[in-house]
């Protein structure tokens, strides 16, 4: 059993040997083989969880047996291993729903580099979930921001390139304040690896002269990092790179990507600096004014897109405030709520933007609204998995949106600040509000067929279908457990944070 | 206040260079100028972290003529990653120059306001 305690390394390093190895194959050979180690990465995640549910503890892996303060350090609790497999999950789904529009916008001849680039990027996601070490955690992001940079331009028009362009300027923004940060905490500190980082500043903070550059430094990283997952007001680079990225491209950035900085800064806050520490500072509540900001502007600039991706590129600008807000609410009910909406998030706005380019399809090829009248009835399929993903977004329940602004609003309740509950449950209203009215008029739209459009139904070769259906169901499935077992996967969440000490 | 940017300068010119960098990342709309401004920045990040790990008087941590007291060496870590940081920002640099070097022979101008504008015109919203 204790042979599973090497699964977390074995996850990264495999996934940088399959980038390399895709770099070699053709590109069917490089998608057969990206699709089966995906399935391998399952497993290993998958036992890593299992494992540490049974032991009921996490374990750090120590990197070339150089114990802590000085070695690298991996490690695994319930809650990245939670984290790293709906990350895979997700991965997966997209991958197979979204390779048919990769083959479209790729040269047959490149493709094996787009599944280079994927199994590198997973190489980064796995590496920035289990690392315990913030030096590393640069390193590897980085490499995500790279690896992104390059998945999103194998669609090779103008646009995304400029997308990609404008994406990667802002997200080397981040990285350089992110790095800033790491390197003031060093300064002070002179520990990298999280738990000893952790135990200087818990002494360090008992000190007034020296809070205001303890402050300063989780600032600038709280930035870099905020940045880079488009939080409010740096969400402007959304709807572009989101719109005009390939399918699976789009997913995986909105879904995985911006959600792995999340969660780096989460462990950050917990592991490296203590919430203790972060309490006495005045972080929380810039990222929970942040938060509902970026709630309700995107929100308000999604019920103004033009085109539907740009509507789900902004409305995933108002659910990353959500989780924000959940970590400026602050204790362990706040991250946990903030933690399950990634989960809920991610599986919703992987579905949305697997299905928007189906509909599409049967729509002339354009995504703005008023081609896409009837695009539900043309395409069934891509219709009904939209409906889902919609009332899942708008917080209808048994979907995981419902189950998520529920654990929003019992976190604020026991806040027992009421400015904070008023505020909270006033941005949840507003947003449900908005999040219904814009989701709905879709709907609408996509499922009458007045003002006298009459496109034919595009037909989709079989195995196409088969291949968009099953990753659909299962992201579908994955919203309804999200949503009914919503009590489960809190528990899940709780014990990871217990074991976050 | 002054007397301890004065002992502290390296790190003061550190924060300088950073944020030139910063300011000209964000704001230049030259390409080529906003990558110079990103090295800049990284820059000041590494000379910050060098001048940090630095000791004067103590040596590298090799040990030649057997003196083996840590007092005599400094923390080579500092070093490495300021190394590492190098490699990352040489690799970033790369791949935004080959996004340049594409987006100069489609649009013919460095000017990211100019491509926004091209961009619009020659590729309609879809």
């Amino acid at each position: 059993m204790d042979f599973i305690r090497n699964f977390p390394l074995f996850t990264i390093v495999l996934s940088l040997f399959s980038g390399v190895l895709c770099f070699l194959l053709p590109g069917k050979a490089a998608k057969r083989y990206t699709f089966i180690y995906e399935g391998i990465l399952l497993v290993l995640v998958g036992s890593v969880l299992l494992y540490t549910i049974r032991t009921g503890g996490s374990f750090t892996y120590v990197m070339g047996e150089f114990p802590a303060p000085w070695g690298n350090e991996i490690r695994a609790g319930v809650l990245e291993s939670l984290l790293a497999l709906a990350f895979v999950i997700i991965l997966q789904c997209s991958l197979f729903a979204g390779y048919r529009f990769v083959e479209e916008d790729m040269d047959e001849s490149k493709v094996n580099l787009f599944f280079t680039l994927v199994n590198l990027m997973t190489a980064a996601l796995m590496a920035l979930i289990w690392t315990n070490d913030l030096f590393t955690g640069y390193v590897f992001l980085e490499i995500l921001t790279l690896t992104s940079c390059g998945i999103l331009i194998v669609r090779e028009i103008g646009r995304t390139t400029l997308a990609a362009v404008r994406y990667m300027i802002l997200n080397l923004l981040g990285s350089g304040l992110f790095l800033l940060g790491v390197v003031l905490l060093y300064d002070l500190t002179g520990h990298l690896l999280m738990v000893p980082m952790r135990e200087t500043v818990s002494v360090l903070s008992r000190d007034p002269a020296v809070m205001p550059v303890l402050t300063m430094a989780v600032g600038v990283l709280t930035t870099g990092l905020s940045i880079k997952s488009g939080l409010f007001p740096f969400h402007f680079w959304m709807p572009d790179t989101y719109g005009w990225a390939t399918p699976a491209s789009a997913s995986l950035l909105s879904s995985i990507v911006s959600k792995a900085y999340i969660f780096l800064l989460i462990k950050t806050y917990y592991r490296a600096i203590g919430m203790d520490v972060i309490q006495k500072m005045p972080i929380p509540y810039i990222l929970l004014g942040l938060g509902i900001c970026g709630i309700v502007m995107g929100s308000v600039q999604a019920m103004h897109a033009n085109n539907l991706n740009r509507m789900v590129a902004l409305s995933s600008a108002a659910q990353i405030g959500y989780i924000y807000m959940g970590m400026g609410m602050g204790g362990v009910n706040g991250y946990t709520a903030a933690v399950f909406h990634i989960l809920a998030h991610a599986v919703t706005k992987s579905l949305l933007f697997l299905t928007t380019p189906r509909l599409a399809e049967v729509s002339g090829g354009s995504l703005l609204f008023r081609s896409l009248q009837g695009a539900g009835i043309r395409n069934r399929d891509a219709g009904l998995f939209f409906t889902a993903g919609a009332f899942s977004m708008i917080g209808i329940p048994v979907f995981a949106g419902f189950a998520s602004k529920l654990q929003f609003g019992q976190a604020a309740m026991e806040t027992g600040n009421l400015k904070v509950l008023t505020a909270v449950m006033l941005a949840l209203a507003v947003s449900s509000l908005l999040n219904a009215i814009y989701f709905i008029r879709t709907m609408i739209r996509i499922y009458s067929t007045g003002l006298g459009i009459t496109r034919k139904e595009v037909p989709v070769r079989a195995h196409h279908r088969a291949g968009y259906n099953i990753p659909m169901i299962v992201l579908t499935l994955g919203n309804l457990i999200l949503g009914l077992f919503s009590w489960k996967v809190v528990q899940l969440i709780h014990l990871g944070f217990s074991m976050f000490r | 206040m002054i007397e301890h940017l004065l002992v502290n300068y390296e790190e003061a010119a550190a924060v300088i260079l950073f944020g030139i960098g910063f300011t000209m990342l964000l704001f230049q709309r030259n390409l080529i100028k906003k990558l110079i401004g990103m090295n800049i920045m990284d820059s000041g990040i590494f000379l910050f972290l060098a001048s940090m790990g630095y000791i004067e008087g103590r040596k590298a941590p090799i040990i030649v003529d057997g003196v083996q007291k840590a007092e005599m060496y400094i923390n080579p870590v500092p070093a490495g990653l300021v190394l590492t940081g190098i490699v990352v920002s040489v690799s970033v640099t790369a791949i935004m120059l080959s996004l340049t070097v594409r987006l100069y022979k489609r649009y013919h101008t460095l000017d990211l306001d100019e491509m926004y504008v091209l961009s619009k015109h020659q590729e309609e919203d879809r």
